[in-house]
């Protein structure tokens, strides 16, 4: 765990100094999971005065191996809305599988692209077989092979 | 026993006058552009040679020291004609998919956009090396302690050596990349050369990579496949492309002996093509099962024909689908029941006949299906046999050595018939798929004829080959025995002649199964 923990530690410490605009660290208890919130900062309507909790969790081999993400759904956290994001919380996003991550990506950097998935989509609706995903999937996240097949959104 | 010879595939001979033109062929100089019609062998030569059958195919079979033999002449080749490093031509082949022709013209071109789309940039000479940098901090650990070891390719993405360690073992065990691992930085296109590697990775993992690497060169090309029998390593050579898998259906042989199709790695089924050996296999990954269990207890709504299990109460069904009401055991409608409600004895009614015949029609293309479906099975199953046949003829004949005072090569016919046995099996398995699927015409009758012959023989072979070894001493039973072995291979080469005449003429009118 060493290797990931030293690095944590240092991402940690910098989220604590500061933090982009729009992302909140919520808890980092220790070098396994951590919560932070996040908001989309243009008056997108789907999204508008929303604030959305991602659940982090590391392996020991982060950052070479890729975090896994989710939204979580809490009282006032609900799950974003996105042909992409799973009504379970589970998002499809290049960057989190093993052929988009590279690691040089961090917590931050992951936080900002999600806002940027959220800011740049217009389209009200879940995944395509969403019902039947959520419930049926018994995988993890990194485990799932997901199609990447529209970039668009 | 010539009988061997009738049906073994091309076999090292067959080819070898065809490997100058081969080894053109397999440095790419067919990228992108058709190449004529694949030549079937009916070269002047080859004919008086021997008689090639047209469902035969063209092929070569490559060991693991040829395919490196082959990757290393290419490397030293574009090494000298563009005077580069060996393992920037190797990256550079392997960016241009071997494909070496294109490779050279479009250097000549515009040497510098084709070393930055294959990651090898704008250059500084010298080995790779790794360096400590006072100052430095591994953007992947954080680390900055004084001393750190550090890498960094010719991009200038400097990271520390153990955590390129980490990356290298994650993408290469994890992920069995090899020819294609980019630089760890974020849109960093460059990729890691084979001297980086050396120098960055154990021993252990280096072995993987370069069994990756060479794997990656029988992938990239369309004309090499690798064997797909366990713990085969070798790789074929054949000139069937993708488009061609209509017409034919290009059965190779392994040294290692195992027969498959190269077009889509599956045992050898001909004469049935690639499409509808995969439809079929669906077909009874799909059905066969559920078919059997469906014919058995269920029956079709008479109005809409839904498929309906009776799963318990009275004989008084309303359909789900089109609230159609009949009653079970009689199909007739239920409004003409009356009062017989839990007893029906309304079998002559003419509602209920006419039901039943229309009932009967909608079995009848479930039950073609089981018809093709179990004989297909049964070949299968006789198939899934060969290994005891062949180590029960292994000791038969030994015991008819011992019994007889036979020598060693009388005995041999056993063998022979043993080894058509098997053969022709596969061959009449893959007749069913193939007749299941084919529209009825004329020729369909000559198909099915040829069909029936070989199955006949096959059939009587194989009673006699089961006989007791004291019959089997017997001279007439032998010869016998050797007689049907000969006319079924014979059989068998007829028919896959005829098929695959009529494949590659387009001759066949397939249906879709109903």
């Amino acid at each position: 765990m060493a290797f990931a923990t030293k690095r944590l530690g240092k991402e940690l410490k910098k989220l604590h100094e500061s933090l982009p605009p729009g992302i909140e660290l919520v808890s980092a208890e220790d070098f396994q999971d951590w919560l932070l919130d996040i908001r989309v900062l243009d008056a997108n309507p789907l999204y508008l005065n929303q604030t959305y909790r991602l659940k982090f969790k590391f392996s020991a081999q982060y950052p070479i191996e890729p975090p896994e993400v989710v939204f979580v759904n809490t009282k006032d956290r609900p799950i974003p809305m996105h042909p992409h994001i799973y009504s379970n919380g589970i998002i499809c996003l290049d960057l989190l599988g093993s052929q988009g991550w590279t690691p040089i990506q961090n917590v931050e950097s992951i936080c900002m692209s999600l806002q940027s998935m959220l800011t740049g989509n217009s389209k009200n609706e879940r995944p395509e077989g969403d019902q039947q995903f959520v419930a049926n999937n018994r995988r993890r996240p990194r485990d799932i092979d997901f199609y990447y097949h529209d970039n668009t959104v | 026993m010539d009988s061997d010879e009738d049906f073994g595939m091309s076999s090292e001979e067959d080819v070898l006058e065809d490997s100058e033109n081969d080894n053109e062929s397999a440095d790419g100089t067919d990228f992108g552009i058709d190449e004529p019609e694949p030549d079937l062998g009916y070269t002047q030569k080859e004919q008086v040679k021997k008689e090639k059958k047209t469902f035969d195919t063209t092929f070569k079979v490559y060991h693991p020291d040829d395919i490196q033999a082959q990757q290393d002449d290419l490397i030293d080749e574009v090494n000298m004609i563009l005077d580069i490093r060996k393992e920037d031509a190797a990256i550079l082949l392997r960016h241009f998919r071997w494909n070496k022709e294109r490779l050279i013209e479009d250097y000549m071109d515009r040497p510098r956009k084709v070393l930055e789309d294959a990651g090898l940039g704008p250059s500084t000479t010298g080995p790779p090396k790794l360096e400590v940098i006072r100052g430095f901090m591994c953007d992947i650990c954080c680390e900055d302690e004084p001393g750190l070891q550090s890498f960094a390719m010719k991009c200038g993405h400097r990271y520390c050596a153990d955590c390129y360690r980490q990356y290298l073992n994650q993408k290469i065990k994890e992920e069995g990349e090899a020819a294609r691992i980019q630089c760890p930085q974020d849109g960093c296109k460059r990729i890691l050369d084979a001297k980086s590697l050396d120098l960055l990775v154990t021993s252990e993992l280096q072995n993987r990579y370069h069994e990756l690497l060479t794997r990656t060169y029988v992938e990239d090309k369309e004309q090499l496949k690798w064997c797909p029998a366990p713990d085969c390593q070798n790789a074929i050579e054949c000139g069937i492309k993708k488009k061609d898998l209509d017409r034919v259906v290009p059965t190779v042989a392994c040294d290692c002996k195992h027969r498959f199709c190269f077009g889509c790695g599956l045992a050898d089924h001909q004469p049935a093509p690639c499409d509808l050996v995969k439809k079929w296999l669906k077909k009874c990954a799909d059905d066969s099962e559920t078919a059997n269990w469906i014919s058995a207890n269920t029956k079709e709504c008479p109005k809409c024909n839904s498929t309906i299990e009776k799963n318990g109460g009275c004989n008084h069904m309303t359909c789900r689908k089109c609230k159609h009401e009949f009653c079970w055991m009689c199909m007739g409608l239920w409004s003409e029941h009356g009062t017989s409600w839990y007893n029906c004895n309304r079998f002559e009614e003419k509602s209920g006949s006419e039901a039943r015949d229309a009932q009967a029609k909608s079995r009848v293309s479930l039950e073609r299906y089981l018809h093709y479906y179990n004989r297909y099975a049964n070949h299968e199953q006789s198939a899934k046999l060969d290994k005891d046949i062949f180590t029960k003829t292994e000791k038969k004949m030994i015991s008819l050595q011992t019994a007889s005072g036979m020598s060693w090569i009388e005995v041999q016919y056993l063998n022979s018939a043993s080894h058509a046995l098997q053969t022709c099996r596969q061959t009449l398995k893959w007749t069913y798929a193939f007749a299941f699927y084919l529209k009825r015409v004329n020729l369909t009758e000559m198909f099915e004829d040829n069909q029936k012959d070989l199955e006949m023989a096959v059939e009587a072979l194989s009673e006699m080959f089961e006989k007791p070894v004291d019959e089997l001493a017997n001279p007439k039973l032998k010869v016998e025995i050797m007689d049907k072995t000969s006319y079924c291979n014979k059989r068998r080469v007829i028919l896959l002649a005829d098929t695959a005449d009529n494949l590659a003429n387009g001759a066949w009118e397939w249906s879709n199964g109903h």
